[in-house]
């Protein structure tokens, strides 16, 4: 993988750099050398700091966008066992940016579905830039109805810029693909899991994310609509989309606070895609966290919790005196 | 999930503009026609059958029996949960749109009879925030789901939505989740959900309640889509066919079960009506 940065990544990866310089000089014999790393070393960490803990919304939204951030099938690799794929949704074709599966996490046999974006460009292409059709939210819920069926949880992982806007997907109903795994997710009857791991762009992401509870990756984001094109239909202008994920408060913080997201997964010192390994190990231990619990409360007790959970999203207010 | 609400500037305003004077243009044949012939018409152009946009009341005027709509719900009120601005505030945005419309939300919902059938409908508003869903329309659309439930009476549905409201961000994208899971409540108690698409009908209002009708009907020449037209040509970089996301392209591909002209919808609605709604008496 070629490792690429963002520009306020930049001071962090120059001084890193040049600490690599160093250590490779140091033969253990030169006073100066080791002194020069240790002061190295202390100022990258503040740097470090400086940076990520006065990132902006937009600042996050490129983390959650990183080329080198990892994707669903990274994290299949990194924490789940005996992955075993399945495909189509047995009406029009397979969908590729939808992956979906049987996996053990961490001894518990889940189904797996998730989003994925594709590294180098015929990956991407492959993907769709993780863009599904209707046919990809059509095969998740066939392995959502199969999972009910067979008694397994259910894990999915959110990634993309958004539903595919083609000719195609809308001839075979995006919409009605989307709106059906919302109203089905909402009734499952086996647990669901959702791990919010990148972008998670509006009806897109969506449906696959209604369930019992919803986990999001510390940089990832999750928006009605990206950033860039509520610029350009709020502001007319796409070089405004700075100051639109701004005013959308799309981060995982923002959407812990306002109930959208009930775990906010931590990421490795400068982001996930610093160290997959680390990120993974987080994402399991949280993923663990939220389904145990979710695997002996009563089918009825966990449909009445995931109803009230949605049906409270929201703000409101009821004017006095009734009248409007 | 949003999208743009005009397509083209001249295109933005389907209600019969040009208060004054008596004759006006239609939008689709250009054709100068007689305006109280088209209000006579339900606001149907005499000429091509153009389907101009109405107000929600105007829709429940129509379908329903008269003096027998009960509005529930009219108090909810929308609140600014991100402090958004962009050109203008939302809290303005929100203002204007009650002051044009003299209603608090883009939603109207109550109980009502048509021809002699009890039903709870919801009704969204185009000329509120271009029928946009925030939270309180969402609100509305799932305690409407949940009147249905309680009385067992059938929840019909007429939307005319750009989709999900941008300025209540992620909140806004969660009541496509939100009304959804009362409609999956209403569906395993078996009551009957008939969704009535008009223009137009797109974004997360599309892809949450509006597609998920066990009977979908749609006015005609209505555009339903998910994706707004302009969003998909700069995808694609390519032009968008004639007739694309229009109420004919969706009945040709499957998606709704019927279109219905405007001074047939309340007869074809009771039809319905009479079908199905003792389906969940057994
Ligand atoms: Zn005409």
């Amino acid at each position: 993988m070629i490792l690429q940065y963002l520009d306020f990544e930049r001071p962090i990866v120059d001084l890193e750099n040049r600490l690599d310089q160093l250590k490779r000089l140091d033969d253990g014999t030169d006073k100066g050398v080791r002194e020069e790393i240790g002061k190295l070393e202390k100022k990258i960490g503040k740097i470090r700091k400086e940076v990520f803990s006065n990132l902006t919304r937009w600042q996050v939204t490129q983390l959650a966008r990183h080329p080198n951030r990892p994707y669903m099938l990274d994290y299949v690799n990194l924490l789940f066992k005996n992955f075993l794929e399945l495909h189509g949704d047995r009406a029009f074709r397979d969908d590729p940016p939808v992956v979906c599966g049987f996996a053990e996490l961490d001894g518990q046999k889940v189904l797996l579905i998730g989003q994925q974006k594709g590294r180098n460009t015929n990956e991407k292409i492959y993907r769709n830039f993780g863009m599904a059709n209707p046919e990809g939210y059509r095969k998740a819920l066939r392995m959502m109805k199969m999972a009910e069926k067979f008694n397994l949880p259910v894990v999915t992982f959110i990634d993309t810029p958004g539903a595919f806007p083609g000719i195609g997907a809308e001839e075979r109903g995006q919409s009605e693909a989307i709106a059906r795994n919302l109203l089905e997710m909402a009734h499952l009857k086996t647990p669901i899991v959702v791990a919010v791991i990148g972008e998670g762009g509006s009806g897109g992401a969506l449906a696959l994310g209604v369930g019992d509870e919803i986990l999001m990756m510390e940089y990832a984001i999750y928006s009605v609509i990206s950033p860039e094109g509520c610029a350009s239909i709020l502001w007319r202008d796409t070089a405004k989309a700075e100051v639109a994920a701004e005013m959308m408060k799309i981060t995982a913080q923002d959407l812990k606070r306002f109930g959208v997201v009930d775990r906010i997964v931590p990421e490795p010192l400068g982001g996930a895609h610093r160290d997959h390994k680390a990120a993974a190990d987080a994402l399991k231990a949280a993923l663990v966290e939220a389904l145990y619990p979710l695997l002996h409360m009563p089918t009825a007790h966990l449909l009445e919790r995931r109803y009230r959970k949605f049906r409270e999203m929201g703000a409101l207010k009821k004017k006095a005196g009734g009248a409007g | 999930m949003a999208i743009r609400l005009f397509r083209k500037k001249d295109e933005g305003d389907k209600r019969i503009k040009i208060p004054e004077g008596m004759w006006i243009k239609c939008d689709a044949c250009l054709e100068i026609i007689y305006k109280p012939e088209v209000e006579r018409n339900l606001n149907v152009c005499p000429k091509c059958v153009y389907h101009f946009r109405i107000p929600a009341m105007e829709r429940i005027r129509t379908v329903t029996d008269e003096g027998t709509f009960d509005e529930f719900a009219r108090e909810l009120e929308s609140v600014d949960p991100l402090n958004f601005s962009d050109t203008k505030k939302y809290v303005d945005r929100i203002k204007e749109a009650k002051k044009k419309t003299g209603r608090n939300e883009a939603v109207i919902t109550g109980k009502a009879r048509i021809n002699g059938i009890d039903v709870v409908l919801a009704v969204l508003d185009f000329e509120f925030q271009g029928g946009s869903m925030g939270s309180v329309v969402g609100e509305k659309v799932a305690l409407a789901a949940e009147a249905a439930l309680e009385s067992r009476f059938p929840l019909i549905i007429f939307s005319a939505s750009g989709g999900a409201r941008m300025q209540e961000g992620t909140l806004s994208l969660m009541q496509m989740a939100k009304t959804s899971a009362a409609l999956a409540r209403l569906s395993d108690a078996r009551i009957l959900f008939i969704s009535v698409l008009t223009d137009p009908t797109t974004g997360g209002v599309a892809a949450s309640f509006a597609m998920l009708g066990d009977v979908i009907i749609s006015e005609p020449g209505a555009l339903v889509g998910f994706a707004g037209p302009r969003v998909i040509e700069q995808t694609i970089k390519q032009k968008l066919p004639e007739g694309f996301q229009r109420a004919e392209f969706l009945l040709e591909h499957g998606m709704v079960d019927m279109i219905v002209e405007r001074s047939r919808l309340k007869a074809t609605l009771t039809q319905i009506l009479r079908y199905l709604s003792s389906a969940g008496d057994r």
